[in-house]
């Protein structure tokens, strides 16, 4: 299975032959790393994570030359943080904070965070886009890891910089989509949404939100026993979120995202509105809803 | 060499797992499996974690009876259940699961195999997989001769395609993994389903019950306390976090700590359960 990052939707496939210098095993290895998520899950089948990432030179390099064609990038001290765990719990469901050291103003801001996962067959996880009405780039989501991986936020300033903080995160075969664990609800629950704000929605301060999108986000790397085919990738590939007319965030995503995506972002709303959230997968599909949001009578 | 197996009920032999993880040393035999014996048939239910424990159990039911193998039942998807059936193949009897366990099997059971034959080497030879060629949808009763077993599929609870064997003779209630005892249960489908389920099975009228993993046997309905306990831990403490605003990191660090000490593989299996059962109730 090839490498496949997505900057802004676009997919570049690395060198092929570069790649298979680099893997020292074809598909069926791979592929034995990719389950052993749903492996762990049954009795007497924990402790999943013995496959190490040290099969393999790195490939960061190759994914910095592919998507940041040379730039420098800075050591992220000061501008972002990035919260893993040292270790999953679950391979398939791992939870990512980036936490941003600075305000959005409109004089300098984060613009995107690119989300890495060096090992992961597609290493880019998503890029998350934001803007002065963000109010702040932290954010929250969980994602999927292959193997013993770097997982690295990258930010970009509106001035154009770019900085990055990484993690060493030990877990193994969370590209496993079979993490399924009743099938029949996933499908039928497809495109629904739910949005969370536990504290009250405050006007002129930075407000933060949860949301929650069902979908299988199928990886394209489970196997039909049946029909022996892989069945194909189905996942998430866009999320949009505004505040009235403006836009908050918009996340370009792929297989690596969890199933039932979920994003923690951050808004700053002026007035009374209404968040909206539009997604559109793989398929086509486009799933949107929108929540009033009551600001907090003054007390 | 057959299993070691206890008559815990007549005509009712269990073979008790071991308490760890898969090995080439166990064959994989870490579940509580067995078969039942009528007047003219058996029934095996769940054949164990490789084809060698299979075999193991059928040479443990010919040192017992000649009568045939006209049944193996496989509770659900989870390996170490039922990667034994390839040693049954030849006895040519019917496979039956939940109506569900064939598409799990089907979606998941190359990847059990595979990570198997890492495992266990040499050991996992001949395990294959075999899927069920009869799926229960609801109930279903099979007669080994006298000798009635109810077979019920039950809503998404451990995995979503459990199944329970009822045998009408001795009111003995094989539950396989809807049980666990000692060791931590694992939560494969629905932390409110299997309260849900577990509620429903106490309105069952059992003289004993036959766990996935623990004793062969236990009083009923007795044994469910504690599992019921640790997933209701597991459910009120999620939920009142989830009403806090509370994230998962959170949840791992401080759900059901009181749970500790109680469990065996507490460390190995806790804080997964608690991912699954995050993601499930924050949809709440
Ligand atoms: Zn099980």
């Amino acid at each position: 299975m090839p490498r496949l990052l997505t900057p802004l939707l676009t997919r570049i496939t690395l060198d092929p032959g570069l790649r298979s210098e680099r893997r020292r095993a074809p598909m069926m290895q791979v592929r034995s790393i990719l389950f052993l998520a749903i492996l762990a899950i049954a009795p007497g089948f924990g402790g999943g994570e013995a496959r190490a990432a040290s099969d393999n030179l790195a490939i960061w390099p190759d994914i910095k030359a592919a998507l940041f064609e040379g730039r420098e990038i800075h050591d992220g001290a000061g501008l972002l943080q990035l919260e893993a765990p040292v270790r999953a719990y679950d391979a398939a469901i791992v939870p990512i904070t980036v936490v941003a050291e600075i305000p959005q103003t409109a004089e300098r801001y984060i613009r995107s965070v690119h989300l890495i996962i060096d090992e992961n067959p597609a290493p880019v996880a998503g890029v998350f886009h934001f803007t002065p009405d963000s109010g702040s780039a932290s954010f929250s989501t969980r994602v999927r890891v292959n193997a013993y991986t770097n997982i690295r936020a990258i930010a970009e300033t509106s001035d154009g910089e770019l900085y990055m903080a990484t993690r060493f995160v030990k877990a193994a075969g969370g590209c496993s989509a079979p993490a399924l664990k009743d099938a029949e609800s996933a499908m039928a629950n497809i495109g629904k949404m739910k949005l969370k704000q536990t504290d009250d929605v405050v006007l002129q301060e930075v407000n933060q939100a949860q949301i929650l999108i069902s979908h299988p986000n199928y990886s394209g790397m489970q196997f039909d026993q049946i029909t022996r085919t892989y069945i194909p990738a189905h996942f998430v590939q866009k999320i949009r979120v505004s505040y009235g007319d403006r836009t908050i965030m918009t996340v370009d995503a792929d297989i690596s995202l969890s199933e039932n995506p979920s994003v923690h972002f951050h808004y700053l709303p002026e007035a009374a509105g209404a968040i909206t959230v539009e997604v559109k997968d793989s398929e086509g599909m486009t799933y949107d809803r929108s929540w009033p949001m009551t600001p907090a009578p003054a007390s | 060499m057959p299993l070691a197996m206890k008559q815990v009920a007549p005509g009712i032999f269990v073979h008790q797992g071991v308490h760890g993880e898969v090995t080439a040393e166990n064959h994989g035999g870490i579940a509580n499996i067995g078969f039942i014996v009528g007047a003219e048939a058996v029934a095996v239910i769940d054949s164990g974690g490789s084809a060698i424990e299979g075999q193991r159990l059928r040479a443990a039911v010919r040192a017992i009876t000649d009568l045939p193998i006209r049944y193996v039942i496989n509770t659900h998807v989870h390996p170490d259940h039922i990667f034994g059936n390839a040693a049954f193949v030849d006895d040519a009897p019917a496979f039956v699961g939940h109506a569900k366990l064939a598409g799990a099997l089907t979606a998941r059971g190359p990847f059990y195999l595979e990570n198997l034959i890492e495992r266990l080497g040499d050991a996992a030879a001949g395990t294959r997989i075999i899927l069920p060629a009869q799926g229960v949808g609801e109930r279903r009763e099979i007669d080994l001769g006298g000798r009635v077993l109810r077979l019920a599929a039950h809503p998404t609870a451990h995995t979503d395609n459990d199944l329970s064997v009822f045998d009408v003779r001795t009111s003995t209630l094989w539950l396989s993994d809807l049980l666990f005892m000692d060791r931590i249960p694992a939560i494969d489908g629905s932390l409110k389903g299997w309260l849900e389920v577990i509620a429903a099975l106490r309105q069952v009228n059992a003289a004993r019950v036959i766990p996935g993993h623990g004793p062969v046997s236990a009083d009923w309905p007795g044994a469910l306390d504690a599992q019921e306990r640790y997933l209701r831990t597991l459910l009120d403490e999620i939920r009142t976090l989830l009403a806090e605003g509370g994230t998962m990191e959170q949840a791992v660090e401080t759900v059901g700590r009181s749970e500790r000490g109680k469990w065996l593989l507490f460390d190995d299996y806790h804080a997964r359960n608690i991912v699954t059962a995050f993601t499930e109730l924050e949809w709440e």
